[in-house]
């Protein structure tokens, strides 16, 4: 039981933790709903499946067929330096690429000024070593998420996925030229491992800082561009590596996420 | 006389109506690792999950359970094969490993990938060549079924099959599944008048000086990974590396505990020995040098007189316990 110690990602987010003042418990009932939008774009272009070829600095052309991250845990700050955690239960998102709907994290903050936003891309590592019982809704693992974004091999949450055709990439037996990046890792559990969880602090002052007020919904619009999974401070080539999934390579791409959201504006 | 009958009669019908006695740990076995706080068994979460275990529409095509690797009268194991043989005649890459002890087990499979059995069933029944299934697919036949709703609500309070009480019903049942009643285990609790006989005292020794470094008493593993140099297999399995990324963890694997091995071969985690001479073979003289080679076996693996087999030999066959593989209790009722 001592051994079962979750590496890592805990240790360094109770240090990030602790250098933050956390606001008090609120009430439930006070709290008022906002989102925060994922709009999906790969470069200069709407994510279209199955459809729209795009193309990453490797100079490869590429389309997408499936596209879905998580997205998790969920802070606002306001200008005095305190921030405020959305009630982590109700703090899980699934963004699908398939199904425009999906791309709006609904969560509950108080009223205020926020001008920061910080969230997680993927799962963190305590819920990702939780009992069975509190992984309900898009984290319930039976694959009632889609696609399933969950290995059974080794038990994990799949952050993000993202799988396409590629003239660049290799002919498979079923004569396809796929890749497929499955990309997850939450630091391991009795012994430590990849870490891909990655936590996004967006600014929100220059492009509009969220008024959240009663009666009122809040939208902070943020763009995701896939195409810096491929695209980022790393240089991500299909010919070469065309399937990526629990590997150490994977945190090559793991690391391009950190570029992948910018916030355009706020409605408030 | 008449008397007499009447109370050997009331006697084994009690036997028969015990009351369900949840889990016990054995008074000479650790504490157990598993977190009963979070699903204490109860004989209708138990009485439930064995029924999920011998439940064919777990599978695809509902022609296979966990049961059909799993084999009570095999310990547990698919008995007879190297590697599992699920689905379509699908064959798996590892050996079934016996259901047995898992409470006191920190990490499943012969990688150790698995740290929760309450996740563990999603692996077969997802796995392609095991059940070729889905989770929610499965809870929906189950959901459909004239008994299953009932049944969860009995053990759960609600007829609302979830991910999480299929699950936890069915590690109800493997928790269960506990082989502490060998001849062993008689000798070192001093249960009755049960002794050694000399050979196999002499074999107890034996495998506790040259074998008990990994295969520790008193569930003879010590949980750990390590390659004991049988040599990478066909396949050339990474073993623990898979679940770890570690170059340090390449070709090993969980060191397997020695009770029932009566009734478990093939042995090793691709079941490439059927014998146990050959295991005994193995570790005296054809221990291979693999990236990660155990320590203990580097010079020269664990040399053994001919004499020194047969007595660990008779020694290993005091693990055997029959009772675990006839308890009533666990079986297809
Ligand atoms: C097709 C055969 C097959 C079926 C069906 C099957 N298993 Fe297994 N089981 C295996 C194999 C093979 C392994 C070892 C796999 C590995 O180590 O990668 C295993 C491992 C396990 C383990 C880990 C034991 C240990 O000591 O680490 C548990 C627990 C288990 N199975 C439970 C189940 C349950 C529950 C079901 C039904 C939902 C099931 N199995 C169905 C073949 C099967
Ligand atoms: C360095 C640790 C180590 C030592 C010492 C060791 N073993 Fe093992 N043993 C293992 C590991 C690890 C495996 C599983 C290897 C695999 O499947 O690749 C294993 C597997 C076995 C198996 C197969 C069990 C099964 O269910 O498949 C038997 C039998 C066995 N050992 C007997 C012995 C005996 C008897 C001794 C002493 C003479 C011994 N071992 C010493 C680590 C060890």
């Amino acid at each position: 039981m001592k051994k079962t110690l979750i590496y890592l990602t805990l240790i360094s987010s109770l240090i990030a933790c602790k250098k933050e003042v956390e606001t008090p418990d609120y009430n439930e009932n006070e709290l008022t709903a906002m989102t925060v939008e994922f709009d999906n774009i790969v470069g200069g272009q709407n994510l279209i499946l199955n459809n729209s070829t795009y193309f990453n600095t490797a100079g490869e052309s590429y389309k997408i067929d499936l596209l879905q991250y998580f997205v998790s845990n969920f802070k606002l700050g306001k200008a005095d330096g305190t921030y405020f955690t959305v009630n982590q239960d109700s703090s899980y998102f699934l963004i699908k690429g398939s199904n425009r709907n999906t791309r709006f994290a609904t969560i509950k903050v108080p009223e205020g000024d926020y001008t920061t936003l910080v969230f997680t891309l993927g799962i963190d590592s305590l819920r990702s070593a939780m009992d069975i019982s509190k992984r309900t809704g898009v984290l319930d693992p039976s694959g009632g998420m889609d696609d399933g974004m969950y290995w059974g091999w080794n038990p994990g949450y799949i952050f993000l996925k993202m799988e396409g055709t590629s003239e660049s990439a290799p002919l498979d037996p079923t004569g396809q030229r796929k890749f497929r990046y499955h990309i997850g890792g939450f630091g391991g559990y009795s012994a430590p491992t990849i870490n891909n969880i990655k936590t996004l602090t967006i600014d929100l002052r220059n492009r509009g800082i969220a008024q959240v007020r009663k009666n009122r919904k809040a939208n902070i619009h943020l763009f995701t561009d896939i195409d810096k999974v491929l695209s980022g401070k790393n240089t991500i080539s299909i010919a070469a590596n065309s399937s990526v999934m629990f590997s150490t390579f994977s945190t090559s791409i793991a690391d391009n996420f950190m570029e992948m959201f910018t916030h355009d504006h706020t409605e408030n | 006389m008449l008397a007499l009958i009447v109370l050997i009669f009331a006697c084994s019908k009690a036997d028969m109506n015990l009351p369900f006695s949840g889990f016990i740990n054995p008074a000479h076995f650790p504490q157990p690792v598993y977190k009963f706080a979070n699903n204490p068994v109860t004989k209708d979460g138990f009485e439930l999950g064995r029924r999920l275990f011998y439940e064919p529409r777990l599978s695809r095509d509902n022609s296979i359970s966990c049961g059909s690797c799993h084999i009570q009268s095999s310990a547990f194991t698919q008995h007879g094969h190297d590697v599992s043989h699920g689905i379509d005649d699908r064959l798996g890459r590892r050996n079934s490993p016996p259901i047995m002890n898992l409470a006191w087990m920190p990490n499943y499979m012969w990688d150790g990938g698995i740290f929760d059995l309450d996740l563990q069933p999603i692996n077969p029944i997802t796995a392609h060549e095991e059940m070729d299934e889905s989770v929610a697919n499965v809870i929906s036949k189950l959901q459909d079924h004239p008994d299953y709703p009932a049944l969860f609500k009995k053990a759960y309070g609600s007829e609302t099959i979830t991910t999480a009480t299929f699950m936890k019903s069915l590690s109800q049942f493997m928790l269960m599944c506990i082989s502490s009643n060998s001849k062993y285990d008689s000798v070192i609790q001093k249960l009755g008048n049960t002794q050694f006989t000399d050979e196999e005292a002499a074999g107890y020794k034996l495998v506790q000086q040259k074998c008990g470094s990994c295969h520790a008493e008193p569930l003879f593993t010590d949980n750990s990974f390590r390659n004991n140099g049988i040599g990478t297999g066909l396949n050339d399995d990474p073993g623990r590396y898979e679940a770890t990324l570690n170059e340090t963890d390449r070709y090993k694997f969980k060191v397997p505990s020695l009770r029932n091995l009566a009734y478990t071969a093939p042995y090793m985690h691709d079941g490439r020995y059927y014998r146990l001479d050959a295991v005994l073979a193995h570790y005296n003289s054809t221990v291979q040098h693999t990236p990660n080679l155990d320590p203990v076996l580097i010079n020269g693996g664990i040399p053994m007189t001919a004499q020194e087999q047969q007595q660990i030999l008779a020694f290993l066959n005091t693990l055997n316990d029959k009772n675990f593989i006839s308890d009533k209790l666990l079986s297809e009722q």
